[in-house]
């Protein structure tokens, strides 16, 4: 059986302080970007104009040129809201969750896959935002300001606490990963062959020396920023399941949700962190940190996760039956069967039959297996969200009410335009900060250098 | 003769910069500080560094936030705009639970922050330690050791010869303003 063995490191062993500077930072500080690293921007940044395009003719024509309708008035907008904002999930859960339970392994991969959180966050914003048809006029019931019509947002509705949830969550993720930045900010500034890109960092390092006072105090922020951000992240997603659990639509108002919600979120996270992280240390040579260790753990909690979604499903179909509510049982009967059970038989192949194999440590210890599983996941918690959304809505409690939907061309255009936001994002992201934290990689170093 | 912000000592080694820094304590000088690549707890100790008074202005912090997101939720749903919604009663408090959580953690993550860059005097664009030659290598893998001319017992030439005498250390220089 091909196990991992225990001693396969977090760190290849033989690397110093120096070597590990030095090979991290070289990539950002390179003054040559590689041509891989052109063509991929190129594609993203080539979708991102899709983007701008698709919002420049829904600003121009109205929603109307998206496939919603009576009753399915939350399309693609909220699905693929939905499926971001679990993508943003994971980075602050690697960077706050696991370093509170100190999982060393963490450090290697908790600055890209938090850099990922907030791109994701920032592609998740877009949908309700845009959803709104004219948002410059949409604010005066998501914000509480003193509008000129005396009005004030309602708190009892779930949206708002949407609202404040994910602006709140994109605040606290930004300033995490900008204080995870700053001492890594200043060994670009030290290392820096060029005067401009030396004023460039140094103005984002602020003037950071490694005094043993700053060190203290930094410390003390970056836990109690963790601290913080764990019950935060948590209660993320948990208001995200509530904009459907509050509402009485069947397939929408069940207590598993907040739960159910989290656990995909993490999910899908870690999917897309092992989606980035296996070409990224393939094509930067990054093996000697992001090790099978990594990706073997990643894997497991995959693999964990993925089964705690399962079980959701599982609940969902159980209490449809259970609760001997007619419009439940007929929803998930709708769903299984209806016109969009090939999805729904889809979601079940992503989520739970594909990502069983990775029980198997030879195929989780393959890499372009374990790339294919984490793009499948990616996949089939689109179709989850999709399932979740349109078959609940568009069988509404009267007959009469029925209908169908379907995305139309600009919904695509959208959904790949934000996909392009991501991807334009991460690429700068990689080229010029340090995607893997240095000053923390120098933390796990030191131990074994005493042993030695 | 030009005045100097003090010495400094270049280590190689973690372990003897923290026995350095033990020693320098000793000694009795009180103006000290020193530089690491990465967080040192026992440079913390060694320094007899107080303890951050962060974690006292980050719950001060979120409690601000909780009474500015309760606030704010209970002064327009009870007092400024009370509307009737299906017989609710105006102060929902269960239903104000979420957002003033949500602002309690923004409001403590905040100060956590900014109480972090203000206690270590950040954004500082200019300090004399940046003048020592070799600094630059404090975020790579050397460790420095700083003994300002501040400090009462500080001499020029004995306090550079005390440090030139502690073990590790491979280089004293002057650091100028």
């Amino acid at each position: 059986m091909p196990r991992l063995p225990e001693h396969v490191a977090i760190v290849r062993p033989g690397h110093t302080l120096g070597s590990v500077t030095d090979k991290i930072a070289s990539i950002a500080l390179a003054r040559r970007t590689p041509w891989g690293w052109f063509l991929g921007f190129g594609i993203s940044f080539s979708l991102l104009m899709l983007l701008i395009l698709t919002i420049a003719r829904l600003l121009f024509v109205g929603v109307g040129i998206w496939g919603i309708t009576i009753p399915v008035g939350w399309g693609f907008d909220i699905i693929n809201f939905v499926w971001w904002i679990g993508i943003g999930h994971a980075g602050t859960l690697i960077s706050a969750i696991l370093l509170l339970l100190r999982q060393e392994w963490r450090t290697s991969i908790n600055r890209f896959a938090e850099a990922m959180t907030l791109f994701a966050v920032a592609c998740a914003g877009f949908y309700p935002i845009f959803h709104m048809g004219r948002p410059w006029v949409g604010f005066y019931w998501l914000l509480p300001y003193p509008n000129t019509m005396g009005l004030w947002p309602n708190f009892k509705s779930p949206l708002i606490w949407d609202v404040f949830a994910v602006s709140t969550y994109a605040t606290v993720s930004a300033m995490f990963w900008f204080i995870g930045l700053i001492p890594d900010m200043a060994t670009l500034r030290d290392r820096a062959k060029s005067k401009a890109w030396k004023i460039v960092y140094g103005i984002v390092a602020m003037g950071w020396r490694g005094s043993a006072r700053h060190w203290h105090n930094y410390e003390t922020a970056y836990l109690l920023l963790a601290a913080l951000a764990t019950p935060l992240v948590v209660s993320v997603h948990t208001v995200v399941s509530f904009d459907f659990a509050v509402g009485i639509v069947p397939g929408w108002h069940a207590t598993i949700f907040p739960p159910y919600f989290v656990a995909g979120a993490i999910y899908a996270g870690f999917a897309m962190v092992l989606t980035l992280a296996i070409p990224l240390r393939r094509f930067y040579g990054l093996e000697d940190f992001i090790t099978s260790r990594h990706l073997d753990n990643m894997a497991k909690v995959m693999l964990a996760t993925g089964l705690i979604v399962a079980y959701g499903y599982a609940v969902e179909a159980f209490m449809a039956w259970y609760s001997a509510n007619p419009y439940e049982t007929y929803m998930i009967w709708n769903r299984m069967t209806g016109p969009y059970a090939p999805m729904y038989w889809a979601l079940m192949l992503c989520n739970v039959v594909v990502p069983n194999t990775l029980w198997f440590p030879r195929l989780r210890h393959s890499v372009p297996w374990l790339f294919a599983v984490s793009l499948v996941v990616s996949v089939g918690m689109w179709l989850e969200r999709y399932v979740i959304i349109v078959t609940s809505l568009h069988r509404d409690f009267l007959v009469s009410s029925w209908g169908t939907y379907t995305g139309t061309v600009w919904d695509w255009t959208a959904y790949l335009g934000t996909i392009g936001l991501f991807l334009t994002l991460l690429f700068l992201f990689v080229r010029f900060i340090p995607a893997i934290s240095i000053f923390e990689m120098r933390t796990i170093l030191e131990p074994e250098e005493e042993k030695a | 003769m030009k005045g100097i912000y003090g010495l400094m000592a270049e280590f190689h080694d973690a372990e003897q910069v923290v026995e350095a820094a033990n020693r320098v304590r000793l000694a009795g000088y009180r103006k000290v500080d020193a530089f690491s690549p990465y967080p040192m707890e026992e440079l913390t100790e060694a320094l007899a560094i107080h303890d951050s008074p962060l974690p006292k202005l980050v719950l001060g912090g979120g409690l601000v936030g909780l009474a500015a997101g309760w606030g704010l939720q209970y002064w327009s749903s009870v007092i400024e705009y009370p509307l009737n919604v299906g017989g609710r009663p105006f102060n929902s408090w269960p239903a104000f639970i979420v957002p003033a959580f949500e602002t309690t953690v923004l409001f403590a993550a905040a100060t956590a922050v900014l109480g972090m860059l203000a206690l270590n005097g950040l954004p500082e664009p200019y300090h004399p330690v940046f003048n020592v030659p070799g600094f630059a290598l404090a975020s790579r893998d050397k460790f420095f050791i700083c003994v300002e001319s501040k400090d009462p017992k500080f001499d020029r030439e004995e306090t550079r010869r005390f440090l030139a005498g502690l073990s590790g250390v491979s280089d004293v220089s002057e650091v100028d303003y």
